[in-house]
């Protein structure tokens, strides 16, 4: 134990020695981490995010299908579903997207009476008529109003309808709120020119949690034409996409490390006649193969974890201090207003696990065999140059 | 599947190590076929500087390999979040059945390269090296497992089929919506606990018996009851000793053991009890190789300090294993 930690001392005090070499290497090695770390701090980041808002939304929701795609739901399916034991209540849903041409961005339409999710107002009220309406951040910044000043929305028939708006919303999450618009429900339905009788969903809530599934059959047994959607199927689903994004980042940026491999390897293979001759005397003085291979994994060990302590640093900063601006784009999806971001530094053990596997392993990979042929090296053969 | 990060590590990791084990291997087949111990060619030479290749290689792959069940575990928990029913790990290597495979070579993979780090180091520490054919050969037979390693977690994780919503209709009805049973039978309580703790007790006693006395046949009985011992621990860790850490009568996972919810408690356990495994069958192991003179003064050398380790990591099984037995609130037996 002791005598390793003099090695370890030794081998520190060699690195020093050859700074600028080593320097050189831990940046590249740090910044290779780095941008590895990133992808996997930003999207679990995304996850736990997505995750975090996904808690307020409805056990089940039960969507009509039509022709394979999403239709309206009459509301008289209200009834049929809520006859069936075990639900607690059904509320039909107004809501639907908005393309504004001024701004370039979609914006989703919310009728009052049908939004469930607790939304923290950040300032004003909700709307209580049919001129007004509140906000969210995204809009509001896109825009530029505050509360009192108008938003002027194109209906269906093209026609201007003028707003105004009485909040602006901040929830605990972003995510949510960011493209909200908020409306009465009836004031919705006459600027999508929406039938009284037809819902964009249906929100399902459930006394006992263990009874969703069957609830979801019987839905679909009584109602054929309909696709009842759980919460725990849009977790899986956002756990999958967000998996494979990173996957995908990854997966590019593995090419870097492989470059970055190389570029180890080399430096490995090509030690300076300094260094050679170092390991002639110590060889020459007593020192053994496996000393000097002690060493060499010393050295290994002592640039990695740097590097990796560096680069997860850097990762971290990036993610978390400046919102990941390399990144953002590439992950979060292809929606026009984004949400600002601020995103809650979680970062789990698992990560820092995966992203040491992934990029210690084929470093230390690489310099075995180049540190073995060092370590072989004859004493008498260094001497004599 | 394939695109989740920690799959692809443990994928990029298992495939580095395959190199790393390939190479090693190449590099032993020529130590075996040219291996002459008396000669003072240059090619001799030669090969003695490849076995230092050799064994750093080994020690990397083994140190890869440790880490690599740890990732292994750690990402099959992660992932059952994706299938509907699974609660923890259990859950997520039922969803495919190569899973539990990928466990067991890993397993295999672990004890195996330690014995051979073990009885190179050994060897190494002898002037003529006399282990230097049984062990490029165990070398060489270690290689195709590292091999199966790779490929059963390609089938595994590659055969994955995490649910999601589809555009038809909501994944409960495509093919497999049934839960996945994610609950491990255990061995029924009392007869599970005596056997474990007839088993504990016959190996302290063996191994203090050894600590002791020098006679041979203690070292194999002691070998025959890591074994046991082994096995038997890891049928009560999922019998009692779970629902105790736990404080759950139904909660029977060896995995969740691992996670930040229990404090991580797991990794000592099992380490605990790999080591006490380990060092209580390396002496018994090494019984057939004190024939050699050189390695007999190694391994009296070396011996009492595995004895003591072994011990040492017994100890900190039990003690973790039955803390809760002892001193906790829960009681698995009714009144």
């Amino acid at each position: 134990m002791l005598r390793q930690l003099k090695i370890l001392e030794f081998t520190l005090s060699s690195l020093l020695r050859r700074k600028y070499k080593n320097l050189s290497l831990i940046t590249v090695y740090a910044f290779t981490i780095a941008t590895l770390g990133s992808v996997l701090f930003l999207t679990h980041a995304l996850k736990m995010e997505a995750t975090g808002s996904l808690t307020t939304a409805p056990e089940l929701v039960v969507q009509r299908v039509a022709a394979g795609r999403h239709d309206l739901i009459p509301t008289a399916y209200t009834e049929v579903i809520s006859k069936l034991p075990g639900v607690a209540s059904v509320t039909p849903r107004v809501w639907g997207y908005y393309y504004d041409s001024l701004i370039k961005a979609n914006l989703t339409l919310v009728g009052i009476s049908s939004y469930q999710g607790d939304l923290e107002l950040l300032e004003g009220r909700l709307p209580d008529n049919a001129e007004e309406c509140a906000i969210g951040r995204g809009v509001a910044i896109a825009f530029g109003p505050a509360i009192g000043d108008d938003l002027v929305l194109e209906d269906s028939g093209k026609s201007r309808t003028v707003f105004k708006i009485t909040g602006i919303f901040r929830a605990e999450s972003n995510l949510l709120t960011n493209d909200l618009v908020v409306l009465q429900e009836a004031a919705l339905r006459d600027f999508f020119s929406m039938d009284q009788k037809l819902a964009t969903d249906l929100v399902v809530q459930v006394h006992n949690q263990r009874e969703i599934k069957t609830l979801a059959k019987k839905i679909k047994y009584n109602l054929p034409d309909t696709r009842p959607i759980t919460r725990d199927e849009i977790l899986h689903t956002y756990d999958t996409l967000f998996n494979w994004r990173s996957g995908m980042m990854l997966a590019v940026a593995v090419a870097a490390l492989i470059s970055f491999c190389i570029l180890a390897w080399d430096k490995a293979t090509g030690i300076s006649a300094e260094e050679k001759q170092e390991i002639g005397v110590l060889k020459a003085i007593g020192w053994e193969t496996s000393d000097v291979l002690a060493v060499k994994f010393w050295e290994g060990t002592v640039i990695s974890l740097t590097s990796f302590v560096l680069g997860i640093l850097a990762a971290w900063i990036h993610v978390f201090a400046f919102g990941a601006p390399a990144l953002v784009p590439l992950l979060k999806g292809w929606s026009v207003l984004f949400p600002e971001f601020q995103l809650t530094p979680a970062v789990d053990f698992y990560q820092v696990f995966v992203l040491g596997f992934l990029t210690i392993v084929p470093y230390l990979a690489c310099t075995v065999i180049p540190s073995w042929k060092t370590a072989v090296t004859e004493p008498e053969y260094v001497m004599r140059g | 599947m394939i695109l989740h990060p920690g799959i692809l590590a443990l994928l990029c990791g298992s495939l580095i190590t395959v190199l790393v084990m390939l190479l090693a291997s190449w590099l032993g087949v020529q130590i075996l076929l040219r291996w002459d111990m008396s000669s003072s060619s240059e090619e001799q030479l030669l090969l003695e500087r490849k076995t230092w290749l050799v064994s750093t290689l080994l020690n990397y792959a083994l140190g890869f390999q440790i880490f690599s069940v740890v990732l292994f575990i750690f990402t099959a928990e992660d992932i059952h979040r994706l299938f509907v029913g699974a609660m923890c790990a259990t859950g997520s290597l039922n969803a495919n059945l190569v899973g539990w495979l990928v466990l067991l070579v890993k397993g295999i993979l672990l004890f195996a390269a330690a014995f051979w780090v073990v009885l190179n180091r050994l060897d190494q520490r002898t002037e003529d090296c006399p282990l230097v054919r049984p062990k490029y050969l165990a070398l060489v037979l270690i290689t195709p497992l590292v091999v199966l390693d790779l490929y059963l977690q390609w089938r595994y994780f590659s055969g994955l089929q995490p649910e999601v919503i589809t555009s038809c209709c909501g994944s409960l009805f495509s093919a497999g919506g049934d839960s996945v049973a994610s609950d491990l039978a255990g061995m029924p309580v009392r007869q599970a606990m005596l056997l474990f703790f007839s088993i504990i007790g016959s190996y302290l006693v063996v191994l203090s018996f050894c600590i002791v006395f020098k006679a041979s046949v203690l070292r194999h009985l002691l070998f025959i009851v890591s074994v046991l011992m082994f096995f038997v621990s890891i049928g009560a860790v999922i019998s009692f000793i779970s629902p105790y850490i736990y404080q759950m009568p139904s909660h029977h996972c060896p995995f969740d053991m691992l996670q930040a919810n229990y404090s991580y408690i797991g990794y000592p356990l099992y380490v605990g009890l790999f080591v006490a495994t380990l060092y209580g069958m390396l002496p018994g192991l090494c019984q057939p190789l004190r024939k050699y003179a050189s390695l007999r003064r190694e391994i009296d050398s070396f011996e009492k300090r595995w004895l003591w380790v072994a011990m040492a990591g017994m100890l900190v099984f039990l003690t973790i294993s039955c803390w809760q037995m002892l001193f906790g609130s829960f009681k698995l037996f009714g009144y």
